[in-house]
């Protein structure tokens, strides 16, 4: 069987009987005999390493990696360089804490001190915090940014990734907030429905679930003309491309981080930013490293605005969130290091011209897209059933577009050759 | 520890210096801001916001700690100091200069306390 | 050290991409301001972390008894399961899947028979993420069961700071009520607390000092005949699992943090994984799809409308619950109650070698961890338990959590976990007792402790007064 216990048996008996125990069980005899299991857990044996390794690699084998994917709806494939697992992979990285103690946890304070930089470079905001769980509770979080006891209702476009509507859903059942969803015209989001009457923010994604590039600017004026926060959910290949959140008067930016170098890896981990204005920075929730200097006057980096935190706030904090997503917000420094300025600009572009590519040799073949709007790196054709299109795909090993309300979301970014793309074109009008 | 006498005191150890009859600045008390430590942020109250006298008004934070501000009397906020802001050290530095927010209309003032009093008190709680 | 930034050198660039090979396009509208992410070569980047990576310690550099955080070892082979590309390389809404939910299956079934929990939901991504989808449960059930006025959790003043902060978020009024000294549940003050506006109780068993109450049973009886729910933090699991489960106690619905007692790593912060399992009643209101099996088919089925809804996108971190299914299976019946065994072994171990030395919160049987109080040197000789903490630096390992729990003055709170050796003990034990010889010697030695790590201790004052969170960029 397995374990990780490094005492030996022997040793393990001198512990206890210099300890004044009898033995192993006797250390719980605190707890009332009733309560103590009588038999043993209901689990297999323990396994050696190598059986371990044989069950979880038939587990792996038992999933179908597809060679050429063509879906993107939330978690896209770009590619990833090796520099980014391989610094990742560190085990100092891997196996600290948060980094409380500042004095031997530099590296990892300042890792994120990077990312933070990078993130407000991206998104042309002010500050950023260190990260949340997803793209989807960054959402959530945004609101309860926004959230007063006077302005409990929050508008959200019904263009947002459908796991974001729901879990912003859930987040404001729980605060007791009202939730009005913005419906699409022609795949846009359709503003004439805000009123700012109690109302918080306005929840927008840049470009939306079916791919198309909305007005942000346009739905940025609106908020602000009605006194909401404006929150804007923006792919982060998207801001290198077209308008930054800043640019589009975004006052809190926020989005998946997942295409900045995490693998697909059946939903997660996965990162979500989060970066607003100066004067929104004290209702960031979640870690914020900072620069100060030591007692010798040297540089320092520390987790600080603490005060605003569970630990310190309890009850009166807006947020509860402590662990994060660290080690993929490195990744993403990672990526964004490789990559540089003009290597995310190329790929952004790659992103928008080959699923433009892919849009063009879809029409010559006769499918329609379901929507004239233009649109970055996603769009939707018109399929009557979507099923059968896609299981002819797979069984050529291509992973097709994700299903949706009359027909099929089609993803190609810069991981897609042209040649994949014929293909693609080829088997669908076969 | 300072104690203008020109000043009158809340428990809770808010000071309170009065403008007029019915106006006031308010702020905290040198024992405040040294059992507080290095106060590195102040959230003020929103003008116009209602002083209820007992209740919470806004908070002060140190790095590792949140402690409320209660209202020493009752008010209307007519004006808070945002120089502190950009400088909380200025509570810490000069208690007395540095107030938090300005009162009109205040009621509720029966029993706040002179600086004897609020000496005493401070001796009394420190014990 | 330089930042990327500090390195970067304009036109300097790793080959990535290949030139397009379709027709290069742009849309109406772009970006026309600056992108300003760091220039930089392959081996810019390589050398860059790894000279943050000699900055940053980890399990592996060395003892790290950080309490209520069981930084245990983190196994190899976790890690290279998780990166096996049959894994890695599945898009979250595909078919054929088989392997993903095999597992996510098993993983549930492994977890609810260790905790005596009947169903679970892998998508909260750390524990306060997993409380607040825990008291999401607690608020949909006494809305379906018509009693919306339950609108008040009862959380005992020792709790984990993010209990009141997860109440707080789940639209609940926070009762705080006092603990007995030992930091268990003060029965008397329990009662008082309880009525009709009650929704649940929050509690860690064994509790933050380390103490395993044994009124547990009564605890839940109480707080079920008012109408309340009982909800089981997980953070301290790790000394019990295989021993009592929370299920036997009388909680109702719990979370664990996968990154605690299951192995997997912290990453410097994230990512975590804190599933939250519950009892039958509850099932129906849990988020996220429900994953089945028939016939050794498994699928994914959507849950009822009286489902919270999702806390999360997809299936959750999926790749840490990878690890630690890895980490599951290589424990086993046997390998699980031996690593809670140890756990307490190994911290009543080290408490016995400092207890006639250091002063402890709480006398008596600890579990997986035990809290010393500085007070008493603080007075005497003004050395504090931060004081002591940053010396331990200099020796080569991780402090102890220093300033929790609240109700304790100066706290160091030491969990060794099980995977420490015994000569590591008394390694360790040695380091402590030295230090506090050295306190007493040299008092201002240790006020300027740590001397020997990366940077002294840093202006923690003005960091927070006046903020810089973004390294400066010059056009």
């Amino acid at each position: 069987m397995g374990s990780y216990v490094p005492s030996t048996l022997k040793q393990r008996e001198e512990m206890l009987r210099e300890a004044g125990f009898s033995s192993m069980e006797d250390l719980y005899r605190d707890i009332p005999d009733e309560l103590k299991r009588k038999e043993p857990l209901d689990l297999p044996d323990g396994k050696s390493e190598l059986e371990t390794d044989r069950i979880l690699r038939s587990l792996a084998m038992e999933n179908k990696e597809y060679l050429s994917v063509f879906r993107g709806a939330g978690a896209y494939r770009h590619y990833i360089p090796a520099i980014v697992q391989s610094v990742v992979n560190k085990e100092e990285f891997v196996t600290a804490y948060t980094p409380y103690q500042a004095e031997i946890s530099q590296g990892v304070l300042q890792s994120i001190f990077e990312y933070q930089t990078m993130i407000c470079e991206l998104t042309g905001m002010d500050v950023s915090n260190a990260s949340v769980y997803d793209g989807a509770v960054a959402a959530a979080e945004a609101v309860s940014m926004c959230r007063t006891p006077k302005k409990k209702k929050v508008y959200i476009s019904a263009g947002v990734h459908p796991d974001t509507l729901k879990v912003v859903r859930t987040y404001c059942w729980a605060a007791q907030d009202e939730v009005v969803v913005l419906p699409l015209k022609d795949g846009k989001t359709d503003l004439s429905g805000v009123d700012g009457e109690g109302a918080s923010c306005l929840i927008l994604q840049q470009p939306n679930y079916f791919g198309i590039i909305e007005d942000a600017k346009a739905a940025g004026e609106c908020a602000h003309a009605a006194g909401l926060t404006y929150v804007l959910s923006m792919d982060p290949f998207a801001m290198c491309l077209l308008p930054s959140p800043a640019e589009y008067g975004a006052d809190i930016a926020i989005g998946e981080g997942q295409p900045l170098g995490m693998p697909l890896s059946f939903g997660g981990p996965y990162l979500g930013f989060m970066a607003a204005t100066s004067k929104m920075m004290r209702k960031l929730p979640g870690r914020i490293v900072g620069e100060t200097t030591d007692a010798d006057g040297n540089k320092a980096y520390v987790l600080t605005l603490q005060a605003r935190e569970q630990h310190i706030r309890r009850e009166k904090a807006s947020s509860n969130i402590c662990s994060n997503e660290a080690l993929c917000a490195m990744t993403a420094s990672v990526y964004l290091a490789a990559m540089g300025p003009e290597g995310m600009r190329e790929a952004a572009r790659q992103c928008y011209s080959k699923s433009h590519y892919l849009a063009q040799e879809f029409e010559r073949i006769g499918l329609k897209r379901a929507y004239d709007a233009d649109f970055f790196q996603e769009f939707v054709t018109v399929c009557d059933d979507p099923e059968a299109m896609l299981a002819k795909l797979d069984a050529k090993g291509i992973l097709g577009g994700q299903p949706v309300e009359g027909g099929i979301l089609w993803c190609a970014t810069e991981a897609n050759t042209k040649e994949e793309i014929d293909a693609l074109v080829k088997e669908v009008s076969a | 520890m300072k104690t203008p006498v020109e000043l009158k005191y809340a428990k809770t150890h808010e000071w309170v210096r009065f403008t007029s009859d019915t106006e006031c600045e308010v702020g905290l008390t040198d024992y405040a801001q040294d059992a507080l430590g290095d106060l590195v942020f102040v959230n003020l109250p929103e003008p116009d916001a209602e002083a209820v006298k007992g209740e919470t008004i806004c908070d002060v934070e140190s790095v590792k700690a949140v402690s409320d501000v209660y209202a020493p009397v009752s008010g209307t906020v007519t004006e808070v100091n945002e120089e502190l802001l950009d400088a909380p050290e200025k509570i810490n530095e000069d208690p007395y200069g540095a107030w938090l927010f300005r009162l009109s209309d205040v009621s509720d003032a029966d029993e706040l306390l002179d600086a004897e009093a609020y000496e005493k008190h401070c001796e009394e709680e420190g014990n | 050290m330089k930042t990327l930034f500090d390195r970067s050198v304009p036109g300097r660039h790793c080959s990535i991409l290949p030139a397009c090979d379709v027709e290069v396009r742009t849309p109406a509208e772009t970006r026309s301001s600056a992108l300003h992410l760091p220039e930089l070569s392959e081996t810019d980047i390589s050398r860059h972390y790894t000279e943050l990576a000699k900055q940053t310690f980890g399990v592996n550099d060395g003892f790290y008894p950080l309490g209520s955080c069981t930084m245990k070892y983190n196994p190899k082979i976790n890690e290279r399961a998780a990166s096996l590309s049959g894994f890695t390389n599945i898009h979250p809404t595909q078919d054929h899947v088989q392997g993903s939910l095999k597992l996510l299956h098993t993983a549930e079934k492994y977890l609810c028979e260790i905790t005596g929990m009947d169903a679970m939901t892998f998508q909260p991504a750390a524990g306060a993420h997993g409380e607040l989808t825990g008291l999401m449960l607690i608020k949909r059930y006494h809305e379906l069961s018509g009693h919306p006025e339950r609108t008040k959790i009862i959380v005992p003043d020792s709790a984990h700071g993010t209990n009141p902060a997860s109440s707080a978020m789940c639209g609940f009024t926070v009762v705080n009520i006092p603990s007995a000294p030992d930091g268990c549940v003060d029965l008397e003050r329990l009662k008082e607390a309880c009525g009709e506006d009650t929704a649940g109780l929050m509690l860690t068993n064994p509790n933050t000092l380390g103490i395993f109450d044994r009124n547990i049973q009564q605890i839940t009886e109480i707080v079920h005949a008012a109408g309340g729910l009982c909800y089981y933090d997980g953070a301290n699991l790790n000394p019990v699992m295989g021993i009592v489960r929370p299920g036997d106690m009388g909680f109702d619905c719990i979370h664990l943090n996968l990154h605690k007692s299951f192995s997997t790593p912290h990453g410097g912060g994230g990512p975590g994984s804190g599933p939250v399992g519950c009892k039958k009643f509850l099932e129906a209101y849990l988020p996220g799809d429900r994953i089945t099996e028939k016939d050794g088919v498994y699928s994914i089925e959507q849950r009822s409308e009286e489902s919270i809804g999702a806390v999360r996108s997809f299936h959750g971190n999926f790749l840490v619950i990878v690890k630690a299914f890895a980490y599951l299976t290589a424990l086993g019946k046997q390998g699980v109650p031996e690593a809670a065994q140890n756990a307490v072994l190994n911290a009543n171990y080290l408490k016995h070698k400092l207890e006639d030395t250091y002063e402890l919160a709480n006398k008596g049987i600890c579990m997986h961890e035990f809290v010393l109080t500085l007070e008493g040197l603080k007075k005497e000789i003004g050395v504090s338990a931060m004081d002591v903490a940053k010396a331990l630096q200099d020796y080569g390992i991780h402090p102890p959590t220093m300033y929790f729990p609240l109700n304790v003055h100066e706290a160091l709170m030491v969990e060794p976990t099980e995977t420490e050796s015994k000569e590591m003990l008394d390694h360790v034990a040695e380091i402590f007792l030295d230090v506090w010889k050295k306190a007493h010697e040299d008092p201002e030695y240790l006020h300027g402790a740590p001397h020997h790590s990366p940077i002294k201790r840093p202006d923690e004052v003005k960091a927070a007064r006046h903020p810089v969170l973004r390294v400066p960029l010059h056009d």
